[in-house]
């Protein structure tokens, strides 16, 4: 499991700054730089710098504005789990490489470990908990049931917001587009025939198990 | 991931203000698709983290048949990918960006952060830096896990391959590299934007810590035909094992120049002239793109266990050249 470190020592994060200050070729207690010390105020003061310590953050997660205190540094993906107990997506890899983090942002399927929390401010965030609705399973979850679609069942809310993105821009797709339109998704168990035909069942297309 | 200060400045010049003057003490954010992965790794651990991706000017793509293509270094690969112009014009570019096969990454990873990509050596992941030795000061990669490593300009003292996928189309293509700085534009051929490094302090680009990569200009691909062809272990997930991309002008059934670049190969995109030359005044046809192939990978160099690269390579060049024969343009 990768390192869990979301709360630094703060001493540590004030010495660090003061080496960044200094780094970036201000030696502070000189006059000569005044200029470099002026430029920096107003670099802070034109794009807002934010953090290292915890700054409200508002996300918007499936219709629904939830107010957070979080650092800079905390992904997508740990505001969902840790913060907001949407734990759905899952934490594998954490590296952009398995798709067991999916979420859709603005629309479109994101890895959720790879983007910071604070940058989906302001943006639609739907997660695998938004999808059934009053108990009802969607559609393409019910899709996933008949069709055998998931084994551990680890990758799975992954693959369905990422099967969610894909029949939303794609309505009426070919097995090959299915196929291709699904690669950035890994399962372990080698469901893949079955999430396939999870996708063409929700299309309203032969394949899946319920049309056969 | 250790904690950093965060700014999303919404004008290349405060974020240009917002970097330091040396590599280490801030990071330039946009897709985010390889820089948070490397933090978690703690390489490298910023101090400042500056997000670029709210800068309007550095966004989209746009053509023109009369001054060609304009990529803005925040755009997206999907978006490169269902471009309707650059499918047409300059297929070797569509192709590579098909090739980064993960829709995910495709919607959040940008042109710029492809070409900025950090090395996927695992070594260098590992915190070994770029020129990992052993107890005795004894390189340990080109005897260790080199199977993905470089089989061309692996003379020292670097063996990782460019992992970009944009890269070797964007050269064969004859982009160049527009750069922001506090002195404002510098523009760069995208060929020279790569370079080897010799120090663990150095960096895979031009770029300096206090520079971006705003936008990449391609000249009118009228009459150029090009294609990529990629070389892949697995379909989805992954980097090709070995790519090529190449770019002709012909002159009726004929040659007139060409551009052969390969990726993968080597720690920079590796153009070969030797390739480019053998096709001159020539047709293209099995024969010629097959000489063309091997000659891309003349004076390759296999490590102990990645000798196969060289025919992958040899015959992704081969490949895209009966590809882009084949394709109009």
């Amino acid at each position: 499991m990768p390192k869990r470190d979301h709360a630094g020592p703060p001493s540590e994060l004030d010495v660090s700054r003061r080496g960044f200050l200094k780094g970036a070729g201000a030696a502070l207690s000189s006059g000569i730089v005044a200029g470099a010390e002026a430029l920096e105020a107003a670099n802070r003061a034109a794009a807002k710098i934010i953090g290292p310590g915890k700054t409200p953050v508002t996300l918007k997660i499936n219709g629904v504005n939830k107010a957070l205190n979080i650092e800079p540094r905390v992904t997508l993906l740990d505001a969902l789990r840790d913060e907001l107990e949407l734990t759905g997506a899952k934490r594998v890899c954490d590296r952009s490489s398995c798709g067991a983090c999916t979420v859709i942002v603005s629309g479109k399927s994101v890895y959720a470990c790879s983007m910071l929390a604070i940058e989906a401010q302001g943006k639609n965030i739907e997660t695998v908990e938004g999808l059934s609705v009053a108990g009802k399973l969607h559609p393409l979850q019910q899709a996933f049931v008949d069709n055998d679609a998931q084994q551990c069942g680890y990758c799975t809310p992954g693959f369905v917001m990422a099967c969610k993105a894909f029949l939303d821009k794609n309505p009426n797709p070919t097995i090959e587009q299915v196929r291709k339109g699904l690669g950035g998704n890994l399962c372990r168990c080698g469901t893949y025939v079955g999430v396939a035909e999870a996708v063409l069942q929700t299309a309203g297309k032969k394949g899946g198990r319920a049309n056969a | 991931m250790n904690a950093f200060e965060y700014a999303a400045p919404t004008t290349k010049e405060q974020a240009v203000g917002l970097l330091a003057d040396r590599w280490g003490d801030a990071e330039v954010l946009a897709g985010g698709t390889d820089l948070l992965s490397l933090m978690k790794d703690y390489l490298p651990t910023p101090k400042r983290v500056v997000n670029i991706k709210d800068i309007k000017e550095l966004q989209g793509i746009k053509y023109s048949s009369a001054t060609g293509l304009r990529l803005g270094a925040l755009a997206t690969i999907e978006e490169l990918l269902s471009n309707a112009a650059v499918k047409k014009e300059y297929p070797a570019l569509a192709q590579a960006a098909e090739g980064v096969s993960s829709p995910q990454i495709r919607n959040a990873g940008t042109i710029g952060g492809d070409l900025c990509q950090r090395p996927r050596c695992w070594y260098f992941r590992s915190g070994l830096g770029y020129f990992p030795k052993d107890d005795g000061g004894k390189d340990l990669i080109p005897t260790g896990q080199n199977e993905y490593h470089a089989i061309l300009g692996n003379s020292g003292p670097a063996y990782f391959v460019h992992p970009s996928s944009l890269a070797p189309a964007l050269i064969a293509l004859d982009a160049k590299a527009r750069i922001f700085g506090s002195a404002g534009w510098r523009e760069v051929r995208v060929e020279e934007f790569f370079v080897t490094p010799n120090n663990d302090g150095d960096r895979e680009t031009v770029l300096k810590s206090n520079e971006i990569l705003g936008e990449i200009i391609l000249p009118p691909a009228k009459g150029i035909r090009s294609a990529t062809y990629e070389v892949r272990q697995k379909e989805a997930l992954d980097w090709p094992l070995a790519a090529a991309a190449v770019a002709l002008k012909m002159s009726g059934n004929t040659v007139q120049s060409a551009r052969v670049v390969l990726g993968h190969v080597a720690p920079v995109p590796w153009r070969s002239q030797a390739a480019e030359q053998a096709l001159g005044g020539k047709a293209i046809d099995e024969n010629t793109a097959s000489e063309a192939g091997s000659a891309a990978v003349n004076g390759a160099r296999p490590l102990s266990k990645n000798g196969y690269k060289v025919q992958l390579a040899r015959v992704a060049a081969k490949r895209a050249l009966l590809q882009a024969a084949q394709g109009g343009a």
